[in-house]
């Protein structure tokens, strides 16, 4: 059993490299607009923002295969994208219309695409880590070759329940990858004074689950973990954690006053630390794009989610009956 | 191609704001992220970001002014090259980004701003809990819970709050706004996201003889802690022979919020009130949500109170008193009437005393009971106001299976069969998961046009 900081990175070619800026730029430009919509009006309750966190999803869904599955908690907008499900449904889902990917019964927090894989989506917080073990538990039954990326946060990470499924994912060797999205605070709670021992990725050990330290700002390096946690669950070896540091530039959710944190700090870490700069300037500098090349993309990014807007507006409130469906199979 | 940048709501239910402060000036060029105005509703004053670049054109709306309109454009954002005289105004829409500079409550519906005085508190009122003369102040719901925490905690060391951000953060929805200034961190405490390890940690410290009141973030998340409040809270008084048992008060925001969906939208009431051991309080005004909370906190045994989100900005009437208190089990009628009798509690009294009121228009006089406490429940008064209008409606937000409303009337029919004229009706939310979208969700909650109607069917109109 390793438990480590990760440093090592795939060799990846310049084309892998333009689609992580594509997709994490997209994410990007889509928790823009989603921000806006909530300032006006169309998007209600709780809206979380994946904006800065971008590559953790990315670099992980690139050590993806075809049929693993995900699951995380109510911060989803970016892992739904990163799936492959349509911007069109999310933001329909987010206005709470018809078109959405819940029928607009969902919305943020909950939504779900058995064509993708996505499994959610989930509320309370933890809920999903025992269901994404769940989840392996049904592939390792069926021998499907499949694995689970379990997605949650630094202070879902203190939750019983967690522990409960380490323990059982390691009895079992469930093909199943916790990933740790550290973001160093829980609503306003920073990690620090939340956890007595802050390192997670070591928490596993006492369960025999190996563990890594991963850099959530660079997508290389997530997208090297990825494929080392990738290859042990699917051969068999049973959990893998991954402890992605990474960091939210926006409150906790729409209407949080952030007040636990300078704007420095936040400031600090985008324009030092952020992952689409950093693709970016390797973009630039391995002269794999010009400026123009990058204008384009962030254009269509923006046209995308421009479409979904349009989408979202004018795709109908859910029929009144729907109030009834769905409650039972 | 200019952009209009637009005033953004904070809320959902935000419809106009004030322009406090202009951070950029005609000619800056901006970016993404960068900080360009405050705005204040009447509790926050929000921090906007940009969210396209380019250079500000021109500021549509001067600083300081008040009552600007959701969605009217303040500024204008001109693209590399663009002139400001060459402005077409009808083009792409963009809103700044809000982001919050100060405090205001994390969840979008309680920044709703707080509703003026109650207007039904001015109808017929039956005994307020205060002796005539007593001085009054308006308060809302919020501060009356905090002042409660404040009195009890001053006058007893044993007792200490414990919960997810109710130090630093000062409570979620800000409950706990300023308790840790005045207490420290040794009795206001900061738990990490694990409700059904502080749930027990405060049933054993309860168990050691102090007085936790454990904060949960919403009612929904006591899920995960359950069984802590029921088979260990409720349950040690009685296992022990009467050697030892809990007092602590689990408290927080119940029942349904605004568009949040199925796990964060539902009333726990009937649930909790199921279980024997524990005692149940669900406040509606502001002086009862005082008056019961000091009470719970002083009970022997583990009160569960059950708090609304929807509730805690609205003003109601409270005693200025050193000590005021409200009993557990005693129903308080809000409104006297001879036709029909309307049992609510918590915020099913805002329907069934709306629909009074719209059933008065119609010469139709309800009495409005309001229950206080879910266990235990002050049946003598359903009984006699039964007995007197011989028609009954019940009114709460839960689901309507095995409901709070299908014990009373249960208990109507076995004390009072003779008296009725008409079967109980029981108005309930949906019996549905909550939907997200805005009709559907309207379309599951329990309302006052559901309760006018429940009445009008007892007494035959
Ligand atoms: C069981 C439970 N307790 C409390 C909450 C309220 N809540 C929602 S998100 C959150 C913070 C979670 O932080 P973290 O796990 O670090 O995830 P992040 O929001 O940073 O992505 C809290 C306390 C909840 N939804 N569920
Ligand atoms: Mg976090």
């Amino acid at each position: 059993m390793a438990v480590r900081k990760s440093t090592s990175k795939p060799n990846i070619s310049a084309n892998e490299l333009l689609n992580y800026y594509k997709d994490m730029l997209m994410i990007r430009r889509f928790e823009e607009k989603a921000g806006q919509l909530y300032g006006m009006g169309l998007i209600g309750g709780f809206c979380h923002l994946y904006i800065g966190q971008e590559a953790v999803v990315v670099g992980l869904e690139a050590a993806a295969e075809e049929g693993d599955k995900r699951i995380t908690s109510y911060r989803d907008h970016g892992h739904m994208l990163a799936a492959g499900m349509n911007p069109d449904g999310v933001m329909a889902e987010l206005t709470g219309r018809v078109g959405g990917y819940s029928k607009g019964k969902g919305g943020s927090m909950h939504m779900f695409s058995k064509e993708k894989h996505f499994y959610g989506g989930h509320g309370i917080v933890a809920a999903q880590v025992p269901l994404g073990a769940g989840l392996a538990f049904a592939d390792k039954y069926q021998e499907n070759g499949r694995v689970t990326f379990t997605y949650f946060g630094d202070g879902a990470a203190n939750q019983g329940q967690v522990y409960e499924t380490f323990n059982m994912a390691a009895l079992w060797e469930l093909p199943v990858i916790f990933v740790i999205e550290n973001n160093q605070y829980a609503m306003g709670t920073s990690q620090q004074r939340s956890t007595s021992s802050p390192d997670i990725y070591t928490r596993g050990a006492a369960f025999g689950i190996p563990g890594e330290a991963v850099d959530g700002m660079d997508v290389l390096a997530v997208k090297g973990a990825g494929d080392r946690a990738v290859k042990h669950c699917r051969s068999g070896k049973g959990p893998y954690i991954l402890e992605v540091k990474t960091y939210r530039y926006r409150g906790h959710s729409m209407s949080d006053p952030a007040k636990y944190r300078t704007r420095e700090e936040v400031q600090k870490m985008r324009e030092e630390r952020d992952a689409i700069e950093h693709v970016r300037s390797l973009l630039l500098t391995g002269k794999h794009a010009s400026e123009d090349d990058l204008k384009a993309i962030d254009k269509e990014a923006k046209a995308i989610v421009n479409a979904s807007v349009d989408f979202a507006k004018e795709s109908p409130e859910p029929d009144l009956d729907e109030l009834w469906t769905d409650i039972y199979a | 191609m200019a952009i209009q940048i637009l005033m953004p709501a904070l809320s959902p239910t935000m419809e106009e704001g004030t322009l406090a402060k202009w951070l950029i000036k005609e000619g800056d060029i901006v970016a993404s992220g960068d900080i360009i105005a405050e705005i204040e509703t009447d509790k926050a004053t929000m921090e906007f970001e940009a969210v396209d670049e380019g250079v500000i054109g021109k500021l549509l709306v001067a600083e300081g002014t008040k009552a600007v309109q959701v969605n009217a454009p303040i500024a204008m954002l001109l693209e590399e090259g663009e002139r400001s005289d060459a402005v077409d105004i009808d083009v792409t829409v963009a809103v700044a980004q809000p982001v919050p500079s100060q405090m205001v409550e994390i969840e979008p519906a309680s920044i709703a701003p707080a509703a003026p005085a109650e207007s039904v508190m001015s109808s017929v009122l039956v005994g307020p809990d205060w002796p005539e003369g007593t001085p009054i102040k308006q308060q809302s719901v919020r501060e009356a819970l905090r002042d409660a925490m404040v009195e009890e905690m001053t006058s007893d060391p044993t007792v200490y709050l414990m919960g997810e951000e109710v130090g630093e953060y000062q409570g979620a929805y800000k409950v706990s706004q300023g308790l840790l200034e005045k207490f420290g961190n040794k009795r206001i405490i900061d738990t990490p996201i694990t409700e059904h390890g502080f749930a027990g940690i405060a049933v054993g410290a309860a168990f050691g003889g102090l007085r936790p009141i454990v904060e949960f973030m919403t009612f929904n998340f006591a899920m995960q802690a359950m069984d802590q409040i029921i088979n260990s809270a409720a349950k040690t008084l009685y296992m022990s022979g009467g050697q030892m048992g809990a007092s602590i008060v689990f408290r927080g925001p119940n029942g349904a919020a605004a568009r949040v969906g199925a796990q964060h939208s539902q009333d726990f009431a009937a649930w909790f009130a199921q279980i024997p051991g524990l005692k149940v309080a669900m406040p509606y005004s502001a002086s009862d949500a005082k008056g019961l909370l000091k009470t719970a906190i002083r009970d022997p045994n583990p009160v569960i109170f059950l708090e609304n989100e929807i509730l805690y900005g609205r003003n109601f009437d409270v005693p200025v008193m050193d000590d005021f208190t409200v009993p557990f089990g005693k129903a308080r009628i809000w409104r006297e009437g001879r036709d029909v009798t309307i049992i609510s509690f918590g915020i099913g009294m805002q329907h069934a005393l709306e629909a009074a009121k719209k059933l008065a228009a119609d010469g139709i006089e309800a009495e409005v009971i309001d229950l206080h406490t879910l266990r235990p429940i002050d049946y003598d008064t359903l009984i006699s106001s039964v007995q007197k209008t011989n028609r009954c409606v019940t009114v709460e937000e839960g689901f309507p299976i095995c409901s709070i409303g299908n014990h009373l009337s249960s208990v109507i029919m076995e004390r009072a069969f003779d008296y009725l004229d008409a079967p109980v009706i029981n108005c309930t939310g949906k019996d549905v998961p909550m939907p997200y979208a805005a009709n559907l969700e309207k379309l599951a909650l329990v309302t006052s046009v559901q309760v006018v109607s429940a009445v009008k069917s007892v007494i035959y109109r």
